[in-house]
């Protein structure tokens, strides 16, 4: 047995930048727009493994539509989706305040990510089911699920649509194809799966989605969906949403700097893009390529989807205190209304009035729907009925419940 | 068949993931009639029976296709009702049921089978935070009507990863439905009622009694299933509700509260220590059947519990606090409980550590002479 000769180090990755220190993206490797082949559905993965460790891009830094991935999206769905993308925004900034407010107990915004789930919210059908975690809100308000119904979940107020039992939003509309969300981070990746293989078991024409946190790649469950997905090829497309940071740990703690999210999916033989999810059109047609193979049945597809986090983490995070201040404005690859808002523009399809005045309907809508929900009442002004926290544990009550509220006097 | 069991055996190199595993194929011929059936057979017969009658139940886990799982309870599933309907999964007991509850949601009824109790630990997440929450976290939008079956418990010298009770670690979590049962009659009717069951059913399969009834008495020889009467099952589809105990001894002197194997080892305590015993098999530990348990201790004066799993916060400390809560009038003694010791599950010491019943007429004795120590 040979000895060492040199002691052991032990190895903690860190960030590129810390608080004081100036944001440097010089390790990112960025293909340029347009740079990376398409290549059929039908492909092998194994053919394929290099788009895991490229970029697709359609958009380029003018702002023109350019390559084999361009979706050739036509003008009025993309100024549907920039509308998409400024509603969800709006809506992001409105509910922060109203938690600064003290008018909710929690918030999660979703800055800098929305053309992800606005663009897979509009081009997935509402009989598909989505499995997000807590940065989708985009795939609601997309589909115009009401706002206030929303906000009078992150309430908790009479008209809170979970009865008071959830977080704010942690919310579910199964008619708009949005799966219950759990705290719990990953568990929805193998249920994903699992309704994915129930489709196909019974021959339906339904397809899943869903979407995990670059941090939380690193759960067991991302890894069982990914088995269950490639063995049974099972119709369902896995968003890994690598914004670049979970709460303070950067990317590298959940093992990006090692290799690529996407390129996790080669191991299980699973086709894997990794896409910019600042790109509103490279995530149309990331999605479209995903959907279409699902659809015709050769099953899982992964999306790195490489954005970045641009907002706290939550109401409770202060990214000052782990990040560079400015590393989100320095993001190379910008922001997701203002990109497609420049295509559109660049194109005739657009242009600075329009933009201001769909900021500004944008806020209207908002406030509209602040006003309606407000008036049933913010945190603790109003609530649902008591009796809602014992009912729905089981589809009948038992006696232990039925004994406990009474004693509660309901 | 009791000597498939013995620890000789076990040391002629059986392989403790095999050792109940059954030379007859569990599948029982379809056809009317009541046929004796051990307690694989009758499970068999339950899932062919629901599969048959409801294209959305379909069964997977380890080694469950194919070959019709370890201990054979999903045997010839595969090859009467097609390969997507009963089918092998990864040994990834997360994505297991996992992928049950997206299925659930999609409204097929999966019954998926972990291997051994003792690997549920890596589906507990899975079970606890999301099949039992479904309901309530979505108001109401999404349910999830799986069943979970698994061998558990001891005596078959599975040393400490083939052996445990886990079932109070589920009876503490709202929105789950545990059940198990401790004879071929009672597994069909209840695990037919588990899979119509709207709610998540953790379904515990006592292994110990998979091929005959085990009163604890290792020593002396044992009779197969085939003849007991419970061992009598009709073929055809019939119901065992969930939520009812039921007494399998009438008594006067003490209520034994049991499920699973320890069904057997009270009865046989009670013959031993000669004190006249209600035996009571809950069958379902949640929903429990508080009536017939507040009845019989109301009755008798006195009660002692029994399980396979140890001690502390076993589920015999909620029934002993229950009876404590509503019975403390008419109790004639302290509940008396007879557990696994507070130790991982040790194999050389099954025999010391599974409660027999030497350990239950003790407690029985005790409690009847008013000290349950
Ligand atoms: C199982 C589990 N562990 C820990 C947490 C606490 N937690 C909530 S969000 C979060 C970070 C997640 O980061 P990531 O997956 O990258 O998603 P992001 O928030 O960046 O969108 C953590 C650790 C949790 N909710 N669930």
């Amino acid at each position: 047995m040979t000895r060492n000769t040199q002691p052991l180090s032990l190895r903690v990755p860190e960030p590129s930048g810390r608080p004081g220190d100036a944001p440097d993206f010089s390790g990112l490797k960025l293909d340029v727009a347009g740079a990376v082949d398409r290549p059929p559905v039908d492909s092998r993965p194994v053919q394929m493994t290099d788009l895991a460790f490229r970029l697709v891009r359609v958009l380029d830094d003018e702002g023109n539509a350019v390559g084999p991935w361009n979706p050739r999206l036509d003008p009025d769905t993309a100024r549907r989706g920039l509308k998409a993308m400024i509603l969800t925004r709006a809506f992001d900034d409105r509910m922060h305040r109203a938690h600064r407010q003290g008018k909710t107990s929690f918030y999660m915004k979703c800055t800098g990510e929305e053309a992800i789930a606005v663009a897979q919210g509009m081009i997935l059908s509402r009989e598909d089911m989505g499995f997000p975690t807590y940065r989708q809100q985009g795939l609601l308000i997309s589909r115009g699920y009401p706002l206030a119904t929303m906000m009078n979940q992150i309430y908790s107020n009479a008209a809170d649509p979970i009865k008071g039992r959830q977080l704010p939003i942690m919310y579910s509309a199964r008619d708009f194809g949005f799966f219950t969300i759990s705290g719990n981070l990953g568990t929805q990746l193998p249920q994903a799966v699992g309704w994915a293989m129930a489709s196909a078991y019974k021959g339906d024409d339904k397809i899943a989605i869903t979407w995990i946190g670059d941090g939380s790649t690193a759960e067991s469950d991302f890894h069982s969906a990914l088995t269950f997905a490639s063995v049974y090829r099972a119709p369902v497309i896995i968003n890994v949403v690598n914004n670049q940071w979970a709460i303070s740990s950067f990317q590298g703690i959940a093992g990006g700097n090692e290799t690529t999210f996407a390129s996790k999916a080669i191991g299980y033989g699973l086709p894997s893009l990794r896409v910019d999810g600042n790109d509103f059109l490279a995530v149309w047609a990331a999605t479209q390529w995903a959907e279409e193979r699902a659809r015709t049945n050769q099953g899982a597809t992964l999306i790195e989807m490489f954005t970045y986090r641009g907002a706290p983490h939550s109401t409770s995070d202060d990214p000052s205190k782990y990040r560079p201040a400015d590393e989100h404005d320095q993001w190379p690859l910008g922001d997701p209304i203002q990109r497609l808002r420049q295509h559109l523009t660049l194109i005739g399809e657009w242009d600075d009035e329009q933009h201001e005045a769909a900021l500004k309907e944008a806020v209207e809508q908002v406030r509209a729907a602040g006003k309606e929900s407000e008036a049933i009442g913010t945190l603790g002004q109003s609530r649902p009925s008591v009796k809602e926290m014992f009912e729905e544990v089981y589809a009948t009550e038992d006696w232990r419940i039925t004994e406990q509220r009474g004693e509660v006097g309901i | 068949m009791s000597e498939a069991y013995s620890p000789a055996d076990q040391h002629d190199g059986i392989d403790p993931d095999m050792a109940d595993a059954t030379e007859t194929p569990a599948s029982i011929s379809e056809g009317t009639g009541v046929v004796p059936m051990n307690m694989i057979q009758a499970l068999n017969s339950a899932l062919a029976v629901k599969m048959t009658e409801d294209p959305n139940v379909l069964s997977f886990g380890e080694d469950t296709g194919f070959f019709g799982g370890v201990f054979r309870v999903t045997d010839q599933l595969q090859q009467k009702h097609g390969l997507t309907r009963s089918f092998d999964a990864p040994i990834n007991e997360s994505g297991i049921v996992g992928a049950a509850i997206g299925m659930a949601a999609y409204g097929l009824r999966p019954v998926v089978e972990i291997q051994f109790a003792d690997y549920i630990y890596p589906a507990y997440d899975q079970i606890v935070s999301e099949a039992a929450k479904m309901r309530y976290r979505s108001g109401g939008q999404f349910s999830t009507p799986i069943v979970v079956r698994s061998p558990y418990g001891g005596g078959i010298f599975g040393g400490q990863t083939h052996s445990q009770s886990p079932e109070s670690l589920f009876t503490h979590i709202a929105g789950l439905k545990v059940v198990v049962p401790s004879n071929p009659y009672d597994a069909k009717g209840l695990l037919t009622a588990a899979i119509e069951d709207d709610d998540p059913v953790i379904f515990f399969e006592p292994k110990r009694l998979y091929n005959g009834p085990f009163d604890g008495w290792h020593q002396k020889p044992i009779s197969p299933w085939k003849s007991q009467p419970e061992a009598q099952v009709p073929t055809e589809k019939y119901v065992v509700p969930i939520g009812e105990a039921k007494i399998v001894r009438e008594g006067s002197d003490v209520t034994i509260l049991a499920w699973g194997t320890m069904v057997w080892v009270s009865l046989a305590a009670a013959e031993h220590a000669g004190v006249d015993a209600e035996v009571i098999d809950l069958r379902t530990l949640v929903p429990l059947d508080i009536a017939t348990i507040e009845a019989s201790v109301k009755k008798t004066g006195r009660c002692v519990i029994v399980h396979e799993a140890p001690k502390t916060s076993g589920y015999g400390a909620e029934l002993s606090a229950l009876v404590q809560e509503r019975c403390f009038y008419h109790l004639e003694a302290p509940i008396g409980r007879v557990c696994g010791w507070d130790t991982p599950y040790p194999h050389a010491f099954e025999w010391e550590y599974f409660p027999g019943p030497e350990r239950v007429a003790t407690a029985l004795k005790a409690v009847m002479t008013g000290g349950a120590r």
